[in-house]
């Protein structure tokens, strides 16, 4: 352990010089239409909603708000795609279309990445090494399951299901949208995906490669636009699957509201992962893995390990590490690639955020956040840790999508199993130990959809995703992930 | 003034394609690949035993790091040969009309080549989540049986279908993680030399495919014998010959003959499994 003479100065004078990513070969045009049957239209009541940087608080652009009409002209567009060209094109030609468009995902990264740090403010470093990437690589995977499917589902016939209306959350825009539209097109659906207002633009650049893939006309569309977009898309009679990544509760409203229909729905809620640290865990990496888990992409991760379970005997050293660790972690300019994190998205999400901060105390939790300086404009919010919380507190039971950890401690396995399964959730969870073992056990154990044994965050499209009770239902991702966009007929 | 000259077109040298680099023969010796009316169309490098044995050595080489390259980036890079064979669909076709085919028929053969790496592109992390399995055991064990490939694998290419018929026995192999080596058709040989070009702008590591021209008559027995060879794929041969020969290593013998490479249904992903091993592993699950 750090002694204070041997301790690194991190917070002493040295300072890194800012190395900005570059903006110049980026292009966003001043407004956005909604992109219907292969073009950007105007929205019928001429109303558009404006995106900004959360980094900067300045205007991006302005993109197109869309009504209830303008849903029902773009699932019209997808219908008619899906009865015309698509369903009715040979799979394997569907699946080159796929490619195509991972191909000019890859072309383009560098531009995507650039975009999804301003637009959503995530560190440039995430979004080039990670979303732009992943998303690209999603496109891949799925393209080649086109032409396939008979070997996923064996003695089935695999069938697609025809228009999938898709809502995708703003913590990863792009990435969203991979892991939305790749399988949806590869199992012969086409596609009306929304994305979250405050992160809109990758998604409507993505459009731009879609027609440049040369897509047929209304095999995606895409509309923007906040709540009510979504609900008339959920609510559209001629939607045949509705796949939604978001909170709990408006995934609850709808599974309600689509209640006595016959559409198909998946749905990516939230989580309240605990990564779970064992005495003969590799303590540096663990903490590492702590750093990611909660830390990564400003905690807005539905798998974030936002909880951390410590046995009793190593705690004080985790949390110390820790403590020291989170000094040294960077806050601010999402384009500087040395930032390890960026802005929070929105003022109400930080607002979120800083309520449960208040909670937190109020509840007698122990706060302790980095001392790191933060821009003066922008959303921020310092890495933060509670201690001292017991299992009842809501910073251990709610899910606060932010830079924010609750740490409690365990003496016995199944003490940490009862404390891990212990809340509404289980969408993912952490294991870390040097015993393979312990391991399997606690897979078998955590209810949750995702286990990652040390590691965490790692996310492949080879590989299914999704949560256990609240957190969803259905798997997105690898083979399992295709279930979701076909009807298995005899 | 004189009439400018008709322009002297210049040949192709055709040569065998070795670790990354493209030798002639080490034997010197070659044939004529003639067409209908007796001309020279090429001549090809007629292979020898000890090509054969050096090509083996490369093709080992490669293997280990050939296997350990991610499922994405074996994929990717067989995609990236179908986009450069797309890119030379001209020169494959005027080819195979060379070596005889129709217009027609020498366009679907090339368009099919292309397809078919397509299709084992997107196979290479895929094949692994068809075949694998859990197995329940009833002990506390975690029982995992994955895929691994067997190593290096020989390739008697088909005799009657020069560029599809190469293309569909070295993709499978290869996307599994494979190293190997082929021997082209001994009718139909100069797709397969310029398909070696191909691989060779695409990404695809030195060693992980070795291409021989010459006559299976004189080669055919050591691609069946050779004691450093895991696998070997035979199309259209002996049966009893190569068994016989294959038994000396317990070689996999893969026998592929009157399969109608055009047809759709040639293609599957036990093409994949068929130069593959299972290995299985038992780990303790308990606190």
């Amino acid at each position: 352990m750090a002694t204070a003479e041997n301790k690194l100065a991190f917070d002493g004078g040295w300072e890194y010089a800012a190395a900005p990513e570059s903006t110049d070969h980026v292009t966003i045009d001043k407004r956005y239409g909604l992109f219907i049957n292969g073009e950007f239209v105007a929205p019928e009541k001429g109303r558009y909603f404006d995106t900004i940087n959360p980094a900067t608080e300045k205007k991006l652009s302005r993109v197109a708000d869309a009504s209830d009409i303008d849903v029902a002209r773009a699932v019209a567009a997808a219908r008619s795609a899906y009865r015309g060209p698509w369903s009715r094109m040979k799979a394997a030609e569907r699946g080159k279309y796929i490619y195509r468009i991972a191909r000019i995902i890859q072309e383009r990264a560098r531009e995507f990445a650039a975009i999804e740090s301003m637009d959503g403010g995530k560190p440039i470093r995430e979004s080039r090494d990670i979303d732009i990437p992943l998303a690209a690589a999603h496109f891949f995977y799925y393209a080649g399951w086109a032409d396939k499917l008979d070997y996923a589902f064996p003695a089935r016939k695999p069938r697609s299901l025809g228009v999938a209306g898709q809502i995708i959350p703003w913590n990863f825009p792009m990435l969203m949208a991979a892991w939305k539209i790749a399988p949806a097109l590869a199992c012969g659906n086409t596609v009306v995906l929304k994305p979250a207002e405050t992160t809109p633009l990758t998604a409507l650049k993505l459009a731009e490669v879609i027609a440049d893939a040369g897509l047929p006309p209304g095999v995606v569309n895409i509309v923007t636009g906040a709540g009510k977009t979504g609900a008339a898309l959920v609510e559209h009679p001629d939607v045949d699957k509705i796949a939604f990544t978001g909170s709990t509760n408006v995934g609850k409203i709808i599974q309600r509201s689509l209640a006595g229909s016959s559409k198909k729905y998946t749905l990516e809620l939230g989580g309240k992962a605990a990564n779970i640290i064992f005495a003969d865990a590799p303590i540096d990496q663990a903490v590492e893995g702590i750093v990611n888990g909660i830390f990564f992409n400003q905690g807005h991760v539905c798998c974030a390990g936002s909880r951390l379970l410590v046995q009793e005997s190593v705690a004080d050293e985790v949390i110390a590490k820790l403590k020291e660790r989170m000094q040294t972690l960077i806050v601010g300019d999402p384009m500087d690639k040395n930032t390890d994190i960026g802005a929070i998205n929105s003022p109400m999400q930080l607002e979120k955020i800083e309520t449960y901060l208040e909670v937190g105390q109020q509840e007698g939790g122990e706060m302790y956040q980095s001392s790191c300086r933060v821009p003066d404009t922008g959303y921020w919010c310092r890495p933060t840790i509670f201690t001292g919380v017991s299992q009842s507190n809501r910073v251990v039971q709610e899910e606060i999508f932010g830079p924010v950890l609750a740490i409690q401690t365990f003496r016995r396995f199944d003490e940490a199993i009862s404390k891990a399964n212990n809340t509404p959730y289980g969408l993912s969870g952490g294991v870390w130990t040097d015993k393979g073992s312990k391991i399997f056990k606690m897979t078998q154990s955590l209810r949750a959809g995702v286990v990652w044994a040390n590691t965490f965050n790692k996310f492949d499209p080879a590989s299914p995703f999704g949560g256990y009770k609240e957190s969803g239902v259905g798997r997105e991702g690898g083979l399992h992930g295709l279930d979701a966009y076909l009807e298995l007929g005899a | 003034m004189a009439k400018a000259a008709k322009r002297v077109a210049v040949a192709k040298t055709y040569k065998i394609y070795i670790d990354g680099k493209f030798p002639r023969t080490e034997s010197g010796r070659y044939f004529a690949l003639r067409d209908k009316k007796g001309g020279v169309i090429a001549n090809v490098c007629r292979g020898s035993r000890k090509d054969f044995r050096n090509a083996v050595v490369a093709a080992r080489k490669a293997q280990p790091g050939w296997e350990k390259a991610s499922a994405y980036l074996r994929g990717q890079i067989l995609y990236r040969i179908a986009e450069l064979l797309e890119g030379r669909r001209e020169q494959f076709v005027a080819e195979l009309m060379l070596q005889g085919s129709t217009k027609r028929a020498a366009e679907k053969e090339v368009d099919a080549s292309i397809d078919r790496l397509i299709y084992f592109a997107g196979w290479a992390d895929k094949y692994q989540q068809v075949f694998s399995a859990v197995n329940p055991v009833s002990s506390s064990h975690f029982n995992f049986s994955v895929l691994e490939p067997t190593g290096v694998v020989s390739i008697l290419a088909p005799e009657s279908s020069g560029l599809l018929g190469l293309v569909s026995n070295v993709a499978p192999a290869i996307v599994g993680g494979n190293t190997c080596v082929a021997l082209a058709s001994e009718s139909r040989p100069l797709c397969a030399v310029s398909f070696a070009e191909v691989l060779h702008a695409s990404d695809v590591p030195a060693g992980v495919v070795n291409l021989l021209t010459g006559f299976r008559a004189e080669l055919g027995d050591q691609f069946a014998s050779h004691m450093d060879v895991n696998a070997v794929v035979y199309c259209d041969g002996d049966n009893s010959t190569v068994q016989k020969l294959a038994a000396d290593n317990v070689k996999r013998v893969v026998a592929r003959s009157r399969i109608d490479w055009s047809k759709d249904d040639s293609q599957h992903p036990y093409l994949i499994r068929d130069t593959q091993e299972v290995k299985t592993t038992w780990h303790p699950i308990g606190s």
